[in-house]
């Protein structure tokens, strides 16, 4: 991934002229070496709220090792992140993974049921979902009726949408998407992307999605 | 020879690796018996620094399993030193191991070997089950879990795989087979229930030293598989500081 500056104007920054607040989240100069390869090359980025930003590049651009620097799951080389402002090595890292919340290109869910597994962030923070607010999700991304099911008999787009609703569950502030229809069938892939920027818009999120597919940028992103 | 035939059969790529541990054996094991002839005429302490050794090549030889872990030799000592050295200390403390020379060594050796099979099961296990579930590792951190939370089945997993050859030597006990040391006092003409009950004995310690090992080494070798922001540095592929 090369180096990238982008500016945005959004109806949330013009609203935002009344008390100035800083982009959700804000990249300078990011950057991860790794053995002397360069995975990610001083990315400059900001996102404002309630923006989806589209980040798009072939694979191999280092799209995927750019997200997993901005929740953490890998420590950068180079350069800074801020959350709200706030350089992101202040927070601890299960406090700022909570806020920025990450849907992986593979679910990877846990043994057991839907509800376990929606269940398991907010059981990190000491609470637990309520009953209706769980349906509610379910039911936003197409999966009314599916709390009670075993992840094993679920398809690639069910348990997609399962580990959307996962990390939506953790109420984050930010939500990063890792090419997170890449595996599905072409059908499935457009459902569960509908699907997807349906509960982005719904709860106002903040949301950052690389893809290899410009069509899938330009139908899901603000830019 | 039997069994380097077969694993050439079987492609198992074992034949060198067994080959050398039967040379490295026999030839350890003479020269053990040479060393063991003079220091069993000094005093009594000297029991301390033969078994310290002992620990410490334990531990370099039983690091080798955890090779893709960072701090495999520290962790293979403490878990092998605090799980043998906690029973010897204990048992030689209480009267069960008689503190001469020549009984606390041959003795303890058999309990740091315990203790060194078990660490390099716990190590070599938990190390294959967290680079086969990276992805949910990580999937759990991302949803800001701790480290400890989404690790912990693969660390339970780990403890039990150190643990069944203890589990398996006593279940099968007397029946399935005739341990050494109680063989060897049978040969040696020492009452055969006598010698049973000493074969009991030494059989418990060794569990004991096998559950505390294997403890303190799967506790400690949590350590070494997150960096301090509680990111996972061993993925399929990928050495620590990859």
């Amino acid at each position: 991934m090369t180096a990238t500056t982008a500016t945005t104007t959004t109806a949330a920054t013009t609203a935002a002229t009344i008390a100035p607040r800083p982009p959700v989240l804000q990249t300078r100069e990011l950057g991860r070496v790794v053995g002397g390869v360069t995975l990610v090359d001083a990315v400059t980025v900001q996102v404002e709220r309630g923006e989806i930003l589209a980040i798009v590049g072939p694979s191999g651009a280092g799209k995927s090792s750019f997200l997993r620097l901005l929740n953490r799951l890998d420590e950068p080389t180079s350069g800074e992140v801020l959350l709200e402002g706030q350089n992101y090595r202040t927070i601890p890292p299960h406090e700022l993974r909570r806020r920025v919340g990450m849907v992986l290109q593979s679910p990877f869910l846990f043994p057991g049921t839907v509800a376990e597994n929606i269940q398991f962030g907010p059981r990190q923070q000491g609470s637990e979902l309520p009953a209706e607010t769980l349906y509610t999700l379910l039911e936003a991304v197409g999966l009314a009726g599916y709390a009670g099911r075993d992840v094993q008999n679920l398809s690639g787009g069910e348990a997609q949408r399962v580990s959307l609703v996962r990390t939506l569950a953790n109420r984050p502030h930010v939500l990063l998407l890792d090419e997170p229809t890449s595996a599905l069938d072409e059908a499935t892939a457009r459902s569960v992307e509908a699907l997807m920027v349906r509960a982005i818009r719904g709860q106002q999120l903040t949301a950052l999605m690389v893809t290899h597919n410009p069509d899938q940028a330009a139908r899901v992103a603000d830019r | 020879m039997g069994v380097v035939l077969v694993a050439r059969w079987q492609a198992l790529h074992l034949e060198r690796e067994t080959f050398v541990a039967l040379a490295r054996s026999l030839v350890q094991i003479v020269a053990v018996g040479s060393v063991l002839l003079l220091l069993l005429r000094g005093p009594d302490w000297t029991s301390v620094l033969v078994l310290a050794t002992m620990m410490v090549v334990a531990a370099h030889m039983s690091a080798q399993r955890g090779r893709g872990l960072r701090g495999a030799f520290v962790v293979s000592l403490s878990g092998i030193g605090i799980g043998s050295g906690a029973v010897i200390l204990l048992m030689t403390l209480v009267g069960v191991i008689d503190p001469a020379l020549t009984s606390v060594v041959p003795v303890g050796s058999m309990l740091v070997y315990r203790a060194m099979i078990t660490n390099g099961l716990v190590l070599d296990r938990l190390e294959a089950e967290v680079r086969a579930h990276a992805g949910w590792i990580e999937a759990g951190l991302a949803l800001g879990a701790r480290p400890g939370v989404v690790v912990g089945p693969y660390v339970r997993a780990a403890v039990r795989a150190g643990l069944i050859p203890g589990i398996e030597g006593l279940r099968s006990l007397g029946i399935v087979w005739i341990p050494g040391l109680m063989a060897g006092m049978i040969l040696a003409g020492e009452d055969p229930i006598y010698a049973a009950v000493y074969q009991f004995v030494l059989m418990a310690m060794s569990y004991s030293v096998a559950g505390l090992t294997a403890v303190v080494s799967a506790y400690l070798v949590r350590g070494a598989l997150f960096s301090p922001a509680d990111q996972l540095l061993v993925r399929p592929g990928r050495t620590p500081g990859g």
